[in-house]
């Protein structure tokens, strides 16, 4: 059973039929004991930083994602949800952030149109379970201001060009995160979608 | 590299599709799930629905659309007409719709655009501008369908848009729309220089040089097109292959 976390934030539902689509059972709650029996963990959301902390922490939802990576349990953020897994974002002020991965969220620094919104293609840096079957070139859909600055360079596992090197994937252990919606980035969207989905199979 | 979109753009009176489309792929043609699931399978980059649905009791059948669409369409799909207030945005947005378009209500009350995208982020709002140039040789921005001219200078008011907090631009040219000479190369530039929220260029689309022409001398973001693709005029796959072949960055 596939967790997502419901913390208030934005359109989740298409994670959800993603999922389904996929054929991985999964419920979207913020429930802890639920989220505590699930085999792993999905952290969606749009928004800003700075409201998604607060909204996480008001659902007394931190140590159940603080748990979940200590016992080894997958975790996907998507988006927002991979920025909240860095120390600090700086949207609205700087604010802490779940401090899982080491780094920084910063707003887009580049010439070009901010949000970065549309189909951009993937530079893969590392091998990673996350993209098997996926292509260096391959295209995903992003939509975002702020991206993350990982410390250890060593977790970015893709990246894509947007005048600025965007951190696209990063995985460390059994944390993962992408920058894109593969919920909104149809074949290859899936194929992602089904590789975490296998990373929860191998782990229960 | 960010890849231009390709935007194809479905009319919806009371649950159906309005123009005439004929594919025979397609069982049911006026269905706009039937259809929305064709032009993903085609390569559309994202989808706009429009609604035109005249009666206010009619729009419940639209956020069924969008649930069944949102269901069995794995692109990002926008859905405007008939949105006036926070509550018409978050049912839309609950029903499975990435993003919603304003017109009317957001020049009408600009704090639609701010809150909207305080609430829901700026990514989802996307702000539909109607352009028309006067006798002046000036873009003004009209409202209700294009009838009523609101004398507002449409460079400053997408700015404006961008200040308030609108993601995305959807210009339209009125003078364009429906001659199929393509888009207003002038009006897009203008825009897309102005702002740096991308823009969506619309109106006048009739063979494919001028989708060219509006991701690259109009500098547009994206391209929406409606009847060069419902009419089967050209496939979404003919025209991205058309782009490629002319140096643009297309996804396949």
């Amino acid at each position: 059973m596939i967790g997502i976390i419901d913390y208030g934030r934005g359109n989740i539902s298409s994670v959800e039929t993603a999922l389904n689509k996929g054929g991985f059972e999964n419920i979207t709650t913020d429930n802890h004991d639920i989220l505590r029996k699930c085999d792993g963990l999905i952290l969606p959301g749009v928004g800003a930083f700075k409201d998604g902390m607060k909204d996480l922490e008001k659902r007394g939802l931190i140590p159940i994602i603080e748990e979940a990576v200590k016992s080894g349990k997958p975790l996907l953020g998507i988006c927002l949800g991979l920025h909240l897994l860095f120390e600090f974002g700086e949207e609205n002020g700087v604010s802490a952030g779940l401090g899982i991965l080491e780094g920084r969220v910063e707003r887009l620094t580049t010439s070009f149109k901010i949000p970065h919104i549309g189909w951009n293609d993937l530079k893969i840096i590392n091998p990673s379970p996350i993209l098997d079957g996926i292509e260096d070139g391959d295209d995903f859909y992003f939509v975002h201001s702020y991206q993350a600055h990982p410390v250890d360079k060593s977790i970015i596992i893709a990246t894509c060009d947007y005048g600025l090197e965007v951190v696209a994937v990063v995985s460390k252990e059994n944390v993962f995160g992408v920058q894109f919606h593969p919920e909104k980035s149809s074949i290859n969207g899936m194929i992602l979608i089904q590789n975490f989905g296998k990373l929860v199979s191998k782990w229960s | 590299m960010l890849k231009k979109r390709i935007i194809p753009c479905l009319d919806v009176r009371d649950g159906r599709v309005v123009k005439g489309i004929n594919f025979v792929d397609i069982k049911d043609a006026g269905d706009p799930v039937e259809l929305a699931k064709f032009y993903d399978q085609e390569g559309a980059d994202e989808l706009i629905f429009l609604d035109i649905t005249a009666s206010h009791e009619k729009r419940d059948t639209m956020i069924e659309v969008v649930k069944q669409t949102a269901k069995q369409v794995f692109i990002p799909f926008t859905v405007g007409g008939g949105i006036k207030s926070i509550d018409d945005m978050r049912n839309i947005l609950r029903a499975g719709a990435d993003k919603v378009s304003i017109n009317t209500p957001a020049i009408l009350n600009k704090k639609l655009i701010t809150e909207g995208a305080k609430i829901f982020g700026s990514q989802c709002i996307v702000v539909a501008i109607d352009a028309k140039k006067n006798e002046n040789g000036n873009y003004e921005a009209y409202i209700n369908g294009g009838r009523v001219n609101t004398g507002l200078e449409v460079i400053s008011w997408a700015k404006e848009v961008e200040a308030c907090g609108a993601g995305e631009i959807l210009l339209t040219s009125m003078d364009c729309d429906g001659t199929k000479d393509g888009y207003d190369l002038e009006l897009t530039r203008l825009v897309s220089e102005a702002v740096s929220i991308p823009v969506i260029a619309s109106g006048g689309v009739g063979n494919l040089e001028h989708l060219y022409e509006g991701l690259v001398e109009g500098k547009a973001q994206a391209a929406l097109a409606a009847s060069i693709f419902h009419y089967g005029t050209y496939s979404i796959r003919e025209g991205k292959q058309y782009l490629i072949d002319k140096g643009v960055d297309i996804r396949w």
